[in-house]
């Protein structure tokens, strides 16, 4: 990571969107960027949590991470953002040293990876994208077995168990099977094993894929409680508003391309910059000539026009008279940009 | 390639005891099930083929059918309960459950997984080897005390068979193919090893395919215990079975890693 990236991630680190983190304190925040704003070598393990360069991946003549290079501040909640197939899963897994990457560096909390991956893995916890909780054992039983991975014994594991289940909201279903959970929470449970080993460091992979808006609402809820606790969180996710509402950074990944790296508002606000205006109802290929000369830019995905207009009214004068047509005025969010740059159906 | 294999091998000498346990624990919950279930095949053996055998067949070799037939069947019970353990339980955990993934998010490395896997399997082969001689011994077809050497024989037995077996789960696409190893590889094994049937009656080809095979190692170190006859051989015997223990362990670790971890 050069100096230049170094700052720039400091100075997020003490942007006003950390305030919201009651919990850590800022004066410890900018603390920590001094110690190293000041020393010539990095100190990567106060500031830096994970830095990706140059990492490549491929299977067979597919290349699934293309030269990728991201780093993320510790305590910061980062974003993996991409469709199916983008290469999140594969990214978490390189992370984790379960997999080596063809070329470039990888390096976690400090440590090599995969060349020192057992020793990383001492800090990070993790949600994966499927689950794998063993389905025959209780609540306590799965965080108890999973804590012996880390080498803690019973004793020590039964200290944490109950702030764990306390966190995962699951103290009344200690001795319930998992097989007898709901969708919520199996996840909620998953989230609880990550924090056996109290980690710095927490990857989740699609942590509210499948589930229901309650359920969804309170991984949320508690992704945040970490961030206050000042963990740092990796989140990989193909839904835009979990991505836009939880995560500080975020990287949007296209067949294993960064491109585009920022905050979520700071996306929306470089790549679309207005708001933007839903036209359905019509033909759309007639409606663009009419109000083509009062938009910045316009696109058309299946029957819906979007139309990227700094003076919404006069596109709204354009269209008066015509029946039939629908018009919805909205923010510009994640979304815009992320179809913006991977491309809707057709672009003008 | 050579680093990372030296990465994925067992972290110290201890990590794999969690995996054992985790096996352990899930086993507990169905014990009676299971050890009946591993107990009434090779007893049905014995006592089916012992007593209607043992009319047209006499002695063998100076002892009765049915003492010559036990210990080839506390031999053959270890290698079918680790065979079944590490072919179809840990294929379940590797590969549906993704029990083993779940571990490698933490400090245990694959070696560690392979290792207690491979010493569950062999637990359950002690388990059900053990059960069967003592029932042997019991009716009065073992000699005792000397039936006792027969246990750690019995648990080198199992390493042996699960170490074998991971191989062919490391190679598996799926369950399908557990199949042909059991018909191609085992049930060839058990007729050419001396389990039901002493070897000298075998022509001579054979006679050197069986002295290859681990189980005939296996039912020559135990079967002199049970009739309480002097062994000859112990250092060949015991180093052959450590060899087909060891070997299988390193190679199924290689192939499971360019499985896994690709
Ligand atoms: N072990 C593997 N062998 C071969 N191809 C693989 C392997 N793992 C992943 N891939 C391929 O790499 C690509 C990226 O997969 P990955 O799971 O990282 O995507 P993802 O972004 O997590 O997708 P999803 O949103 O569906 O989880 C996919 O095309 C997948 O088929
Ligand atoms: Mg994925």
């Amino acid at each position: 990571m050069s100096q230049d990236q170094k700052h720039q991630v400091l100075k997020r680190k003490l942007g006003p969107e950390d305030l919201r983190r009651f919990e850590t304190p800022a004066i410890e925040r900018e603390s920590h960027g001094q110690t190293s704003a000041k020393s010539s070598v990095p100190d990567s393990l106060s500031t830096v949590a994970v830095d990706f360069a140059g990492v490549t991946k491929s299977y067979g003549n597919k290349i699934v991470v293309d030269e990728l290079s991201f780093s993320v501040a510790s305590g910061e909640c980062f974003g993996l953002l991409g469709p199916n197939g983008a290469g999140k899963s594969t990214i978490a897994r390189m992370l984790l040293g379960m997999t080596c990457p063809d070329a470039g560096t990888i390096t976690v909390l400090g440590v090599p990876v995969p060349a020192r991956a057992r020793l990383a893995r001492r800090g990070i916890g993790v949600v994966p994208q499927f689950d794998n909780l063993d389905q025959e054992f209780t609540v306590r039983e799965n965080l108890l077995v999973f804590g012996r991975y880390f080498g803690m014994s019973t004793r020590q594991s039964e200290a944490v168990i109950p702030s764990l289940l306390e966190f995962a909201r699951l103290e009344r279903k200690a001795d319930a099977r998992v097989s007898e959970l709901s969708g919520g929470m199996k996840r909620c449970l998953t989230m609880a094993r990550a924090l056996i080993n109290d980690p710095q460091l927490i990857v989740m992979d699609e942590p509210t894929t499948g589930l229901d808006p309650h359920a969804r609402h309170l991984i949320w809820e508690r992704l945040r409680a970490l961030l206050a606790r000042g963990k740092t969180i990796i989140l990989t996710t193909h839904f835009m508003e979990e991505a836009e509402r939880l995560c500080d950074r975020l990287c949007v990944l296209e067949k294993g391309r960064n491109i585009a790296e920022g905050g979520p508002q700071a996306l929306i606000d470089e790549h679309i910059g207005c708001q933007v205006m839903e036209i359905y109802g019509g033909d759309p290929h007639e409606l663009l000539s009419l109000v083509k000369p009062h938009s910045q830019r316009i696109e058309v995905s299946g029957e819906t026009l979007y139309c990227y207009a700094p003076d919404p009214d006069q596109v709204r004068t354009q269209l008066q008279g015509r029946a039939g047509l629908r018009l919805l005025l909205r923010p510009a969010n994640l979304e815009d940009v992320f179809l913006r740059l991977t491309g809707r159906e057709m672009e003008e | 390639m050579i680093e990372g294999f030296a990465a994925a091998l067992p972290a110290n000498a201890w990590n794999w005891v969690a995996v054992w346990r985790r096996n352990y624990l899930a086993w507990k919950k169905v014990a009676l099930v299971s050890l009946l279930g591993n107990l009434a095949d090779p007893m049905i053996y014995l006592f089916g083929l012992g007593t209607g055998l043992g009319i047209m067949v006499g002695r063998v070799d100076g002892a009765s059918y049915i003492a010559f037939l036990a210990a080839g069947m506390v031999a053959v019970s270890a290698m079918t309960a680790s065979t079944l353990e590490t072919l179809y339980a840990a294929f379940a955990r590797m590969h549906s459950q993704r029990t083993w993934e779940a571990m490698l998010y933490t400090h245990v490395t694959l070696g560690d997984i392979v290792l207690g896997e491979l010493a569950w399997a062999a637990t359950k082969a002690f388990m059900a080897g053990t059960a069967i001689t003592i029932v042997t011994a019991t009716l009065g077809y073992a000699a005792w005390p000397s039936v006792l050497y027969a246990l750690p024989i019995i648990a080198l037995t199992g390493c042996v068979f699960a170490s074998l077996a991971m191989i062919v789960t490391a190679l598996s696409p799926s369950y399908d193919y557990f199949v042909f190893y059991q018909t191609l590889v085992l049930t060839p094994m058990l007729f050419l090893s001396g389990a039901v049937f002493p070897l000298n009656q075998l022509p001579g080809a054979f006679q050197q395919i069986a002295r290859c095979m681990p189980l005939s190692h296996a039912i020559d170190l135990i079967r002199p215990v049970m009739l309480d006859r002097p062994i000859s051989g112990i250092a060949l015997h015991v180093g052959v079975l450590g060899l087909y223990a060891l070997l299988p362990f390193f190679l199924s670790m290689a192939l499971l890693r360019r499985r896994l971890m690709r």
